[in-house]
């Protein structure tokens, strides 16, 4: 440590030379400073090694087809040793988007409800409730898809959507129950408390004054939430959204359980599918061909890649939109 | 008297418990300014905000009493506090323009809300109410840019237009000046005392000089009640209450 240009002189010093001589303290700091550094770096490098061991555990099929075939393969069969991501993409994009079709106008409804409508106690009974939703283990929902919603869509709202719509590709029978459908509206359950509580958070940085400033101008409630709260927030909501995203499309357990499990791309969103997580849990503990195993580690290379991507740059959206809102205030 | 736009009689405000405004009786002539004076914490603002029925958008705050505009009651049960905002405009302490629009899109926001969608007559608003608020000139050019990115007091200007824009025969104004240089602070005290023609204002001030310059009555309010209310030059000159006098004077405050 530097030696300080100050007299150190121990009887008669004052209690500003005390404070600021105070070398423990600035050691403490220091130690404190160092240790999380470390494990800032520690987590890094954690992250780089897991991209790591999936390149190179996945780099049996990256030889063997190239990236830009596997994806584009639509054929997924491990009898004949054929692999080709394309069907688990699709199926975790249009699971994804279908979550998100779902979840996103209710999380903001629910963000807004809470934040802006209701009486302070209820806000915070609901905002509870939907916070729960996220400490449910991924598993609790697949074992109550399987049993409770799957059988109802089968038997109930699939039919009479199929009745009704079924003329439109999207909705084709049979109503198998398990498949893209119910694999969407789970992700939708499963996303919504992210959603809506990085609405909260991105709404409640909004400063009183905007809120007053529509009222004082003879805005309705609604009309406020419009002009003041959603017009200034879209940064923010778009940036929710993106986590909601990252979440559904690394979701494994929930999905695996309700979707039918069958690589595949047809139309209907009531026939079964794969999504890329799924498919790495159903068959990692059966591959035995050195290729298999290979493309599974590609398919959740690519995953990894993806996930990673969507949901920093979402965090990274939303850390900018508050921390300017904020500066307004 | 006829020519009153405004009386408030017997007007309480509360914040949960707290009592903030104690039975305030004030009557405001139309086409005049009132200056509203006092210290910290005496319930100035929690009055204005009580003028448009913004103080019950604060969670837990309740008010009782009449407010008399244009003889009618805007706190009888039947009454929309939204109309009433349509008429009574207000500019906050701190500029507020809505950072998601522009200029123009600012000043014709309540216009919008108002129903009112005609290109032609939000453009004819807008430049009617920046030019009444002083404002045209320096951003006739940007127009389509945000309303966030004008100085403080252009912004400020901005949020006087858009007050404006929807013709309201009142404008309250918080502190409008007190974030301000000087050179603004001047602007906005022309611009109110070229407004009397056509509006009644009411505004806070901490300023004793910017009341007496543009005000024509004075109320002096201290800890929840209204100590004196009467004509500016009489008041600053030759106030009726000690308290008055020693706020004035400096002796407290
Ligand atoms: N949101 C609030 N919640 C609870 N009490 C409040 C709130 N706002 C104001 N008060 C209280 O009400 C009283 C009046 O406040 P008000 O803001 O009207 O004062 P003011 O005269 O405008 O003061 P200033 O000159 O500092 O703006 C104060 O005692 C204050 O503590
Ligand atoms: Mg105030």
């Amino acid at each position: 440590m530097k030696s300080s240009p100050l007299p150190m002189n121990n009887q008669n010093t004052s209690v500003f030379e005390k404070i600021i001589l105070r070398k423990d303290v600035r050691f403490a700091d220091r130690v404190f400073f160092w240790i999380t550094r470390l494990i800032a770096l520690l987590l890094v490098g954690l992250l780089v090694s897991m991209g790591l061991f999936l390149l190179n555990a996945s780099s049996l099929a990256i030889r063997s087809s190239g990236i830009v075939s596997f994806v584009s393969t639509s054929v997924w069969d491990p009898v004949k040793e054929v692999y080709g991501a394309l069907p688990v993409v699709y199926g975790t994009l249009v699971s994804s988007v279908l979550s998100l079709i779902i979840a996103f106008p209710l999380s903001i409804g629910i963000a807004l409800f809470v934040n802006e409508l209701a009486p302070a106690a209820i806000g915070r009974i609901v905002g509870f409730l939907v916070e729960m939703l996220a400490a449910i283990p991924s598993v609790i929902y697949g074992l109550w898809g399987v049993f409770v919603l799957v059988p109802f869509l089968r038997e109930y709202l699939q039919p009479w959507l199929i009745s009704k719509l079924g003329f439109f590709p999207l909705f084709e029978g049979p109503a198998y129950g398990v498949g893209l459908f119910s694999a969407g509206l789970i992700l939708s359950l499963m996303i919504i408390p992210t959603i809506s509580s990085i609405s909260r958070e991105v709404f409640a940085a909004i400063p009183r004054g905007q809120r007053e400033a529509a009222l004082a101008l003879g805005a309705t409630r609604w009309e406020m939430m419009k002009l003041s709260v959603l017009e200034s927030s879209k940064a923010g909501m778009f940036g929710a959204m993106m986590l909601g995203l990252g979440r559904a499309l690394g979701e494994t357990m929930a999905v695996t359980m309700v979707i039918g499990n069958r690589a595949q791309i047809v139309a209907s969103l009531f026939a079964p599918a794969q999504t890329m997580s799924s498919v790495i849990a159903n068959e990692y503990a059966e591959a035995t061909s050195d290729l298999h195993l290979s493309s599974l580690a590609l398919v959740g290379l690519i995953l990894f890649v993806v996930t990673f991507v969507t949901s920093s740059l979402a965090r990274l959206l939303v850390w900018r939109v508050t921390r300017s809102q904020r500066k307004l205030k | 008297m006829p020519d009153d736009i405004l009386s408030v009689e017997g007007l309480c405000a509360w914040f949960g418990e707290h009592q903030a405004l104690k039975s305030i009786d004030l009557n405001v002539a139309s086409h005049s300014v009132t200056a509203l004076i006092g210290p910290s914490g005496c319930g100035k603002s929690t009055f204005v905000r009580c003028l448009n029925r913004l103080h019950e958008e604060v969670p837990g705050a309740s008010a009782s009493g009449k407010v008399l505009l244009q003889g009618k009651n805007i706190y009888d049960a039947n009454v929309d506090p939204v109309l009433i905002r349509r008429k009574v405009g207000m500019v906050f302490q701190k500029p507020n323009p809505f950072p998601a629009l522009s200029v123009f899109d600012n000043v014709v926001a309540g216009l919008k809300l108002a129903g009112i969608r005609r290109k032609s007559v939000l453009k004819e608003v807008a430049e009617k109410s920046l030019r009444q608020a002083a404002l045209w000139e320096e951003v006739k050019d940007k127009l389509d840019k945000a309303g966030t990115s004008l100085s403080g007091g252009q912004q400020q200007r901005l949020c006087i237009a858009r007050a404006l824009a929807v013709e309201p025969p009142i404008l309250l104004m918080d502190e409008p000046t007190s974030a301000l240089d000087p050179i603004s602070t001047a602007k906005i005290e022309e611009l109110v005392v070229q407004l009397k023609k056509d509006i009644t204002i009411i505004m806070v001030t901490h300023n004793m000089q910017q009341a007496a310059r543009i005000s024509d009555r004075t109320a002096f309010f201290l800890l929840g009640e209204l100590i004196e209310f009467g004509d500016t030059s009489s008041l600053f000159t030759v106030p009726k209450e000690k308290k008055t006098e020693q706020y004035i004077t400096g002796k407290f405050g």
